[in-house]
């Protein structure tokens, strides 16, 4: 299975996404935004980090780099593109997924590990999983997802809507919100469910003696579902 | 010409980081503020010297990359 992870000016979890992608078996090549042509790939992953410093809007500026119009096209056509923290930010900036990432709620950076629940596993990122809570980590200054209500009502009716902020046992209240997200949503689909967004990094948790594995678990199923 | 334009996050969207501001000019003594809003003001010179063609160049800039229209507003303010 190839998988692109594309590097921006600014990308910092790039290399992790590397190391997680060939840990569970993917053929991982590193893509500059410069370039022009996606390498033929089954998955691309849009990375965190702090893409051109965060101008103007965070994601706004590497939504329009020279790659994403060939990374725009692979979505278009059914490949899965996923976006991870400002890969979602990206991600929301070219209009591949509805809605837009605001400023935290508290104005606070976050870092810390959250438990989600997966909502939908009717996809390829989730089909098979045998868990519905996972502890993943976040880290970011700008998660708190919002949209319009028309288009609420539009992610909701197509099941859009990936992972929620939840406790430990999968209760999805406010309380339980690190960052004001709008119904605790920390990751959706696009409307076909190939290309996802999510704040949360699944590669931060693919090792137990550093952090957990339950991000193991999300990359073996993913490339299992992809074979 | 020199095309000003601003970009406000629209009503219904949460301004954190005005609220913050209020409350701060409020410690201040600053008593009379019904409600502070953050926005972005942008100054352009473009090469062109038609005000018409100028605020639509301007006006492209602000739908494509300057404002993102699922939570903001934008306004040319000014050309000269």
């Amino acid at each position: 299975m190839k998988s692109s992870v594309i590097t921006f000016p600014g990308s910092n979890c790039d290399r992790d996404m590397h190391v997680a992608l060939k840990k569970f078996g993917f053929n991982n090549k590193m893509v500059w935004h410069d370039d022009n042509e996606l390498p033929k790939s089954d998955l691309v992953v849009l990375p965190g980090g702090f893409s051109y410093g965060d101008y103007l809007r965070c994601g706004s500026m590497a939504s329009k780099s020279k790659i994403m119009q060939s990374v725009i096209n692979f979505a278009n056509s059914g490949g899965l593109v996923l976006g991870i923290c400002n890969g979602f930010q990206i991600l929301v900036e070219t209009g591949l997924v509805p809605g837009v990432l605001l400023r935290n709620k508290y104005l606070e950076f976050i870092c810390k590990n959250v438990f989600i629940k997966v909502d939908n596993k009717n996809n390829p990122y989730f089909k098979n999983l045998d868990k519905e809570i996972l502890e993943f980590h976040i880290a970011h200054n700008e998660g708190n997802y919002f949209c319009t209500s028309d288009q609420l009502k539009q992610i909701e009716d197509n099941n859009q809507i990936a992972i929620y902020y939840s406790n430990k046992s999968g209760k999805i209240e406010d309380q339980f919100n690190p960052n004001g997200s709008l119904n605790n949503i920390a990751g959706i689909f696009n409307k076909e469910k190939n290309v996802l967004g999510m704040m949360p990094h699944p590669e931060r948790m693919i090792d137990k003696s550093l952090s957990g594995e339950d991000g193991s678990l999300f990359f073996k199923n993913l490339i299992n579902n992809i074979k | 010409m020199k095309v000003s334009a601003i970009i406000t996050l629209k009503k219904d969207v949460l301004d954190p980081q005005g609220k913050v501001i209020q409350q701060a000019l409020d410690g201040m003594g600053f008593k009379d503020v019904n409600e502070v809003r953050q926005g972005k003001y942008f100054e352009i010179d473009v090469k062109e010297d038609d005000p018409k063609k100028s605020r639509k160049i301007v006006e492209d800039m602000c739908n494509k990359l300057l404002a993102n229209l699922v939570i903001e507003d934008y306004k040319i303010i000014e050309i000269q």
